[in-house]
């Protein structure tokens, strides 16, 4: 019995000429909450089409709860659930008739089904709306109704495609809490999102890709490690002298004096270095006004990965972060 | 054997009932149909043909009775030529892609369409027969009761087979468009020739050579030929025209529409096989 729900081996998909996946390999666990992100054009929603079976299996092997999706599609199918990227409802079906005909297409029988539905309609607080028609439904409300949809026939991974994507802040909020339960109760979620700090506060791993190619795999706070772009914000009462002191310092990459005091870049970890640099000031002399240390965020991991100067130098040449014992 | 086909059709007659509005568009149109086009061709009609004469014994059909025949025909035709159109909506903005990724087996959809369709098609056929013979229509002329019903089925299967046919052709283009307007006028186009080419509203006889060839190809004219038989019978005169169906030219039709519902299944089936929705 393998522990990944889901297992991708050397994906390749082209469209025409044009080849928007170009070799991704990777692997999800079982229960974990994996996130795949890049770029608009990056080939996500390629994979994610492969992986849900909208899009054929052109090269690679794909396993998804130890079905072969080229062989078993049909039980892929079966074993997986799917918030896709744009509204997928009918807007004159109610609450109850959508997760009723979700039933049927996956051949539930009729008293599990009629169970589950109840059941999913609680889990998403959609009790009022049972009869309500989906067109009169908030976005929010028709998000949740999808992911208690994909959710109705217990699949082992629930794939998100963008789920938040145009819903206010206390909505997101919402509907992570919602994501974290399933996921709590052992569902596996396979998720795309273009919001980071999300990405970022959910995820067990995450996979980074862009021109068709993953280019930065780690954990959330392995990858931010990793760029090694911690920032010190130092106020002192004589910058220049700290300043000569501080370039003597094998950690410091950079320092910067501005009006409000010195920016200094690091290229190790800032919880271990500030000490030292406090330590270093005070032992000569120089009083610290304020100090403040700031880690970068995964949207620096993102940038820094993506961003225009790494496509020019080609993606091929960043190194992979695989930390050791990361999960 | 699975029946997720009816969980298709299940959820398109909802829809049917939901719409109110185009429920009864739906059953107006043919009954407005006949009342206007009926009752104004069939005076004319009557004015041209009044030299004519049917010999003894030989059962005269009026215009209106000839043509009734013909209005279940068009309705049908129009009503399963946009059939499909559901799933171009579905395809985009809608249900599609819940329905390919679910293990349920992609020909359902078009079975379970291709039976909402025809039950669509069945109310109207029986309203207008109803409608049809409040305002004169003299469909099953002394016929008992029982011929009667056997009389509606047959017209029901014709109708039913037609209807499929037209139901999967259009299924299979709504697949293939982009947009409603793209389909809108792809099922124009066929529309016309399908209803100038046939005997839905006058006489085969005197085409010129050629469109009656193309119209004896024309499901539309099986059809008509299968109605008329059933609700009028094998040998009347309408038009100053004798009009004779054997069993044979009968059972003709039906294999015809048979083959053309068969194919056009086929057609469908290799479109959503092939269909990439995402």
């Amino acid at each position: 019995m393998s522990e990944n729900i889901i297992e991708v081996n050397g994906l390749e998909y082209s469209y025409g000429n044009f080849k928007a996946v170009d070799g991704v390999s990777f692997f999800v666990r079982e229960g974990e909450i994996f996130s795949f992100l890049g770029p608009n054009g990056a080939g996500k929603s390629t994979v994610i089409n492969i992986l849900t079976t909208l899009l054929p299996l052109q090269k690679g092997t794909v396993r998804i709860a130890g079905y072969d999706l080229s062989k078993e599609p049909e039980q892929v199918r079966r074993s997986i659930g799917i918030v896709f990227q744009d509204e997928t409802l009918d807007r004159d079906l109610t609450v109850w008739e959508t997760l009723e005909l979700h039933g049927r297409i996956y051949s539930m029988p009729k008293s599990e089904r009629r169970e589950r539905i109840d059941e999913i309609i609680k889990l998403v607080e959609l009790q009022e709306k049972r009869d309500v028609r989906t067109r009169n439904l908030s976005g929010g409300m028709k998000r949740r109704l999808e992911i208690g949809r994909g959710l109705m026939t217990r699949p082992k991974v629930l794939f998100l495609d963008e789920p938040t994507i145009g819903l206010d802040t206390q909505t997101r909020r919402r509907l992570w809490d919602y994501i974290k339960m399933v996921n709590d109760s052992g569902t596996a979620i396979f998720l795309t999102t273009h919001y980071m700090d999300e990405a970022d506060l959910v995820s067990n791993w995450i996979d980074i890709v862009d021109h068709g190619k993953i280019i930065a795999s780690g954990a959330p706070i392995a990858l931010k490690d990793a760029l090694g772009r911690d920032v010190i914000y130092l106020q002192t009462d004589n910058d220049e002298a700290a300043t000569g002191i501080l370039k003597g310092l094998k950690a410091v990459q950079n320092i910067k004096a501005t009006s409000q005091g010195l920016v200094v870049t690091i290229n190790a970890d800032g919880t271990r270095c500030l000490p030292v640099i406090m330590n270093r000031l005070h032992e000569r002399g120089i009083d610290i006004k304020s100090v403040n240390l700031k880690k970068p965020t995964l949207d620096d991991v993102f940038v820094h990965y993506t961003g225009r100067d790494i496509r020019n130098a080609g993606a091929e040449k960043l190194p992979r972060i695989q930390p050791k014992g990361g999960r | 054997m699975s029946y997720e086909f009816l969980t298709i059709y299940w959820r398109d007659m909802l829809r049917f009932v939901r719409f109110r509005i185009a429920l009864v568009a739906s059953l107006i149109q043919p009954a407005l149909w006949m009342a206007l086009y009926g009752a104004a061709m069939s005076s004319n009609f009557s004015r041209l043909s009044s030299g004519m004469t049917v010999p003894d014994g030989g059962m005269a059909v009026s215009y209106l009775t000839f043509m009734g025949a013909g209005v279940i025909a068009l309705t049908t035709l129009f009503t399963s030529l946009f059939g499909g159109i559901t799933l171009l909506f579905d395809k985009n903005w809608g249900l599609m892609r819940e329905l390919l990724a679910s293990p349920m087996p992609r020909n359902h959809i078009i079975i379970g369409i291709g039976l909402s369709g025809v039950t669509k098609s069945f109310i109207q056929s029986m309203v207008i027969m109803a409608f049809g013979l409040v305002i004169g229509v003299r469909f099953f002329p002394g016929y008992s009761l029982l011929q009667t019903a056997g009389a509606i089925l047959g017209i029901l299967l014709f109708v039913g087979i037609f209807s499929l046919g037209f139901l999967f052709l259009s299924s299979a283009i709504s697949m293939t468009m982009e947009t409603p307007e793209g389909l809108q006028a792809v099922i124009t186009l066929l529309t016309l020739p399908l209803f100038f080419a046939s005997n839905a509203l006058y006489p085969i006889d005197a085409f010129p050579g050629m469109v009656r060839i193309i119209s004896q190809f024309n499901p539309l004219t099986h059809l008509v030929n299968g109605v008329r038989y059933f609700a009028i019978g094998s040998d009347f005169y309408a038009i100053g025209i004798h009009y004779v169906y054997g069993m044979n030219d009968v059972l003709i039709s039906l294999l015809a529409l048979i083959i053309f519902a068969a194919a056009m299944f086929l057609v469908a089936w290799r479109v959503f096989k092939k269909a990439v929705v995402t």
